[in-house]
């Protein structure tokens, strides 16, 4: 080949380096490795990690440990499906394609809204993008008000997002039972308010009042933007959607996406079809061939960064479309049924580990209002010493709150999915009660 | 090269009108716990008393349903996919085995962090290879994808000049950079002002010169820039930007050109952003997940996004949630952790020698391609070119035929088409990457075919305005999905 | 080629101007540039543009372009038909397909316009 292309060797064919900038030392990394030293050395990293296969955990707080049927990794470790490009030549990509355009379609009847996109990074940066599309469906309205129950990392991306921009965030405060403060959001929301974002269920774990909350933003022709973290909690719940919200954004990792330390996940967005043009991200429409058959192709495209550069609804390309496609799958799987059926049992262990727990004295609930799966505990002691210490005893007892909220020094934020037997929770309990 | 047969290709409905009432795919455990009521635990008015609309199917169903869905995709692990600027690479399976280790794929991020040593170092190395390989003092994992990596890179740029006393509006922008860059730079709150490309496909010093007054933030620098041409004035253009005080951005989308041979951070670029899913063998899944990680300079550490991987006294890692001067986050939790350990195994799995042969190869095999197909299409511009290659459709177009056309026929030879109309500085662009997993049978079986379509563009046109035959569709009408956009199915439809 | 009655911009906008008001829309040279349109992106009644200042945008499957305003002026009608139809900009571009109409608020500009052959010269510059 070299000599085809004309060249003696392959250095050569890096002359347009100059000399003086070439590295002339090789990289200082160890030498290459075999399969069989590569895993022995993975392998003892992963080790040295304790997961929820093996220790109960309780851990929720935005990131949720679900049961995944078999066949979700099964058939996305078909390399048709993770080794494709993005589907921008449609005639080889219908796979994901359909897939995409099915997810998308599942994501809009959980959260009863018109339009979803196929995928967004996360939770966090999908409430920053819907305050983004909010502020050029508003144009001229600069404030942003968001409640104080929507995940702290939600809040510090938004804060993060809009630094650089001509925006004035404001946060409304919670009241004693869990919930938003109606009544102080009532006085925050004005005729300059472009959105109020907020969470349901809220971080806390509360369930919150949507239909009071589309009151106070429509009187103020503000936008109405609903935040789900825990997307289980729509198998149960009404969605969004049924409450008039404009743009709903969310969290799906919860549908067939492992923990995975944090990442990759699924964030969604949806919106009224008014919005669909102010949509950020990718977007999967149906159509018709040459030969008149159905197919599927990314659409409205004119949104996207790669066309209209500065002027783009988003800067995103490269999304979470094999997450999405996971999604999809694990939607079918569990079907109408098994979404309802799980988030059921999410329900009610939860409920169950509340009561057990209230056995405790020395353990107080500072909020009040109704939970999906998620409550808050105050232990009296500090939370993360307590949590550190059961950690050890192969019990994971939820995320301490001091992490974001120093003034909950003393509180743990605990989560329950159908992954947690009886058991599991009756050993939570006891474990607990054992530190206290 | 490929000779037309069919596969088993048939239509196959949306999942949705599969559904038959009381087929289902899944089993739980019974419930072990009192079974209250729910409309007493919650306000009953607040739960779904209507069906969601998701289906009811069977796991065979659903097995076949998704099955004959994959078998319309190109892959990777199908064929060569010469798309210029992504990168396509084998995707090494070890890679899949490493991720999907339960140490890894099931832990949760906030887990006590004497119970996730293993993430933390592995966090920890993966970012020290990093750095070694690209020449900086610290690389961020944090984002989700290069876009995301660009973002938070300029918004490091942007803090680090305020604290400097002014931030400045303006950010430089070739006008062959990819759409990501000026898309970033306006979140950051800045105006993207294009500089002209000359030529021979390079920046032009003299209109950089011009350009650089005391408004001009950064310029952000593709290089390899997006015609496959290094920027070999690197050392000038750094020296003027940074005289003008501004910062040098660096998209690091062709990092593939470089490993082992030019270190960015050892040049002068003050922050460059990597793609995991292109150099790094982390698979694409149908348009993501991805990961950006950003890579930064010293004089840029202190900003880089929270958490920050800290490493104590007695060899433990934790995580600084409150590092004093980071401009915040872009994204929940830490990174896209199921890809970094995919690219730590890559990196393990190359080396040093491993890594430098990546780029070896990839510069070849480009180069090859290159002189292969020179005489059949027009190239744009003359200068040298690395890991990729630009052609276009100008002795086509003659006869009519596009690089719409050309791409469309590629695939009726059982190749995905190359890059089309990217960058938009070269009228029908045609770029291609073949990357270094291409043998030279695999690439003599693509240039055959591209050969045998520059001819039938000047003997047969026709076969090209009417490809692709082979795929399952033909060409879609996008007009139609832009204007009447259907982007979901409705139980309406149900047949 | 062009229209007679109609005045040009270098943009490819015409003005149909009768007196202190017109209708705006863009030539067929322009149109076909585009390609098949799918999506116009009007201004509301009551907006005010100076001459040069964006006043919308008109999309393609692969492309956006924005439009300019020919004169000063105030929309005081706009074509609704463009949204569920923006074919017609294809098809008519002089006629049906007429996006804003103004209320010209600087006359003079009028002048400054170019004419039916002025355009026709400015095109075939263009095509080089």
């Amino acid at each position: 080949m070299l000599e085809e292309i004309g060249v003696k060797n392959i250095e050569d064919l890096f002359q347009s380096i100059p000399e003086d900038l070439r590295l002339k030392q090789p990289l200082n990394l160890p030498a290459e490795k075999s399969e069989i030293e590569v895993l022995n050395e993975l392998g003892a990293l992963a080790a040295k990690n304790i997961s929820a296969e093996c220790c109960p955990s309780f851990l929720g707080a935005g990131a949720y440990r679900h049961y995944i049927p078999t066949v979700v990794a099964n058939l996305i470790s078909r390399s048709e499906f993770y080794t494709a490009y993005t589907p921008y030549q449609p005639e080889v990509s219908q796979g994901t394609l359909q897939a995409l355009f099915e997810y998308q379609t599942m994501i809009c009847q959980l959260t009863e809204m018109d339009i979803a996109n196929a995928s967004l990074y996360d939770g966090a940066s999908a409430a920053a993008e819907a305050v983004l599309m909010a502020d050029r469906i508003q144009k001229k309205r600069k404030k942003i008000i968001l409640s104080a129950g929507l995940h702290p990392e939600y809040i510090e991306t938004i804060e993060t997002y809009l630094h650089n921009l001509p925006f004035k965030i404001v946060k409304s405060e919670l009241a004693k039972d869990g919930t938003t403060d109606l009544e102080a959001l009532k006085s925050a929301v004005d005729a300059d308010t472009a959105a109020v974002l907020i969470q349901s269920p809220n971080f806390f774990g509360s369930i919150e009042t949507l239909d009071a909350v589309k009151e106070i933003t429509a009187s103020a022709g503000a936008l109405f933007i609903v935040a789900v973290a825990e997307i289980y909690s729509l198998g149960l719940l009404n969605g969004p959607g049924a409450y008039g919200a404009d743009i709903v954004v969310g969290e799906a990792q919860s549908f067939g996406n492992r923990l995975n330390y944090g990442g990759p996940y699924l964030g969604f967005i949806t919106c009224k079809d008014e919005y669909k043009r102010q949509l950020p991200g990718r977007l999967i429409g149906m159509t018709n061939d040459n030969r008149g058959q159905a197919g599927f192709v990314i659409t409205l495209s004119t949104r996207e960064q790669h066309i209209r550069r500065e002027k783009a609804t988003s800067n995103i390309c490269t999304n979470e479309a094999l997450c999405a496609t996971m999604a999809a799958i694990h939607m079918s799987t569990m079907g109408e049924e098994g979404i309802k059926e799980a988030s059921l049992q999410c329900l009610k262990k939860t409920a169950y580990a509340k009561e057990q727990l209230k056995k405790n004295p020395k353990i107080r609930f500072p909020h009040s209002a109704p939970v999906f799966n998620e409550f808050v505990i105050d232990i009296g002691k500090n939370g993360r010493d307590v949590v550190e210490k059961i950690a050890k005893n192969g019990v994971v007892a939820g995320f301490p709150l001091v992490y974001y909220y120093p003034e909950r020094e003393n509180q743990l934020l605990l989560a329950f999915t159908e992954m947690n037997s009886r058991q599991d929770i009756d050993r939570l309990v006891s474990v607990l009660g054992g530190e206290l | 090269m490929i000779k037309g047969r069919s596969g088993l290709s048939f239509t196959e409905d949306l999942i949705f009108n599969k559904s038959c009432k009381g087929a289902v795919g899944y089993s739980l455990p019974p419930l072990d716990v009192p079974d209250t009521d729910a409309s007493s635990l919650v306000n009953p008015k607040y739960l779904r008393n209507k069906p969601i609309g998701l289906p009811s199917v069977s796991e065979v169903d659903v097995v076949r349903h998704f099955t004959k869905l994959s078998l319309w995709n190109y892959g990777v692990d199908y064929g060569l996919y010469p798309l210029g600027s992504c990168t396509m690479k084998y995707n090494p399976k070890i890679n899949e085995v490493t991720a999907a280790m339960p140490g890894f794929a099931d832990i949760h991020p906030y887990q006590p962090y004497s119970i996730t040593q293993g993430a933390l170092e592995l966090m920890y190395n993966l970012e020290k290879a990093l750095a070694e390989i690209t020449g900086f003092d610290r690389v961020s994992l944090h984002p989700a994808a290069g876009a995301h990596g660009e973002l938070v890179g300029m918004m490091i740029v942007r803090r680090y000049l305020e604290d400097q006393g002014d931030p400045r509006k303006k950010v430089l922008i070739p006008d062959s950079a990819h759409g990501t860059n000026p898309a970033s730079a306006a979140i950051c709150g800045y105006t993207a002002v294009e500089l002209k490309s000359n030529e021979h496909g390079r920046l032009d010093l003299k209109d950089l010169e011009a350009a650089l007054d005391g408004d001009v933030a950064a310029l952000m620098l593709t290089n390899p820039n997006t015609l496959g041409v290094f920027e070999r004035n690197i050392k000038e253009i750094v020296r003027l930007v940074h005289e003008a005080g501004a910062l040098v951005y660096m998209d690091g989308a062709n990092l593939n050109a470089l490993l082992g041979y030019f270190k960015p951070g050892e040049n002068g670029v003050d922050v460059l952003h990597l793609n995991l899913h292109k150099t790094f063998s982390t698979p694409h899944g149908g348009g993501g997940p991805g990961s950006g990680p950003v890579a930064v300079a010293k004089h840029l550490s202190p900003y880089i996004p929270k958490p920050v991987i800290g490493k104590k006294e007695d060899g433990t890692f934790y995580l600084d949630y409150n590092p004093p001067k980071s401009i915040g986050r872009v994204r929940s939790f830490m990174g896209n952790f199921g890809i970094l350990v995919r690219a730590y195994t890559y990196i393990l799995t190359n080396g040093a020698e491993g890594l430098k042969a990546v780029a070896e190869h990839a510069v070849l095999n480009a180069n090859y391609i290159r002189t292969k197909l020179k005489g059949h299409y027009h190239l744009p511009y003359d200068a040298e070119t690395l890991h990729e290659v630009i052609f276009d459709d100008k002795e086509q177009e003659k006869n009519h035929v596009t690089t719409l056309d050309i791409a469309k026929r590629l695939q009726d030879y059982g190749y995905h088409p190359p890059t089309i109309y990217f960058p938009l500085i070269v009228h029908g662009a045609l770029m291609i990457e073949p990357t270094e997993t291409e043998s030279k049978e695999e690439m003599d079986g693509f240039i055959e075919a591209m050969i045998k379509i520059a001819d039938e563009a000047k003997n047969n046109p026709e076969l090209c305005k009417n490809a692709p035959t082979k795929p399952v569709v033909g060409r879609l009408d996008e007009v139609g999905a832009a204007r009447n956009p259907i982007l979901r199915w409705k139980p309406e439809d149900k047949n | 080629m062009y229209p007679k009655n109609l005045f040009y911009t270098d943009e490819h906008e015409w003005l149909d101007a009768e007196g202190s008001e017109g209708n705006v829309g863009i030539t067929d040279f322009a149109a076909k540039q585009l390609g098949d349109i799918v999506y116009v992106e009007l201004p509301e009644k009551g907006d005010i543009y100076s001459k040069g200042e964006t006043f919308g945008t008109i999309e393609s499957v692969k492309t956006v372009s924005d439009l300019y305003m020919p004169v000063d002026g105030e929309i005081i009608d706009v074509n609704v038909e463009l949204e569920e139809s923006p074919e017609l900009v294809n098809s008519s571009p002089y006629e049906d397909g007429w996006m804003v109409k103004i209320a010209i608020k600087n006359e003079e500009q009028v002048q400054e316009l170019m004419d039916s052959d002025e355009y026709h010269a400015y095109v075939e510059e263009q095509k080089e």
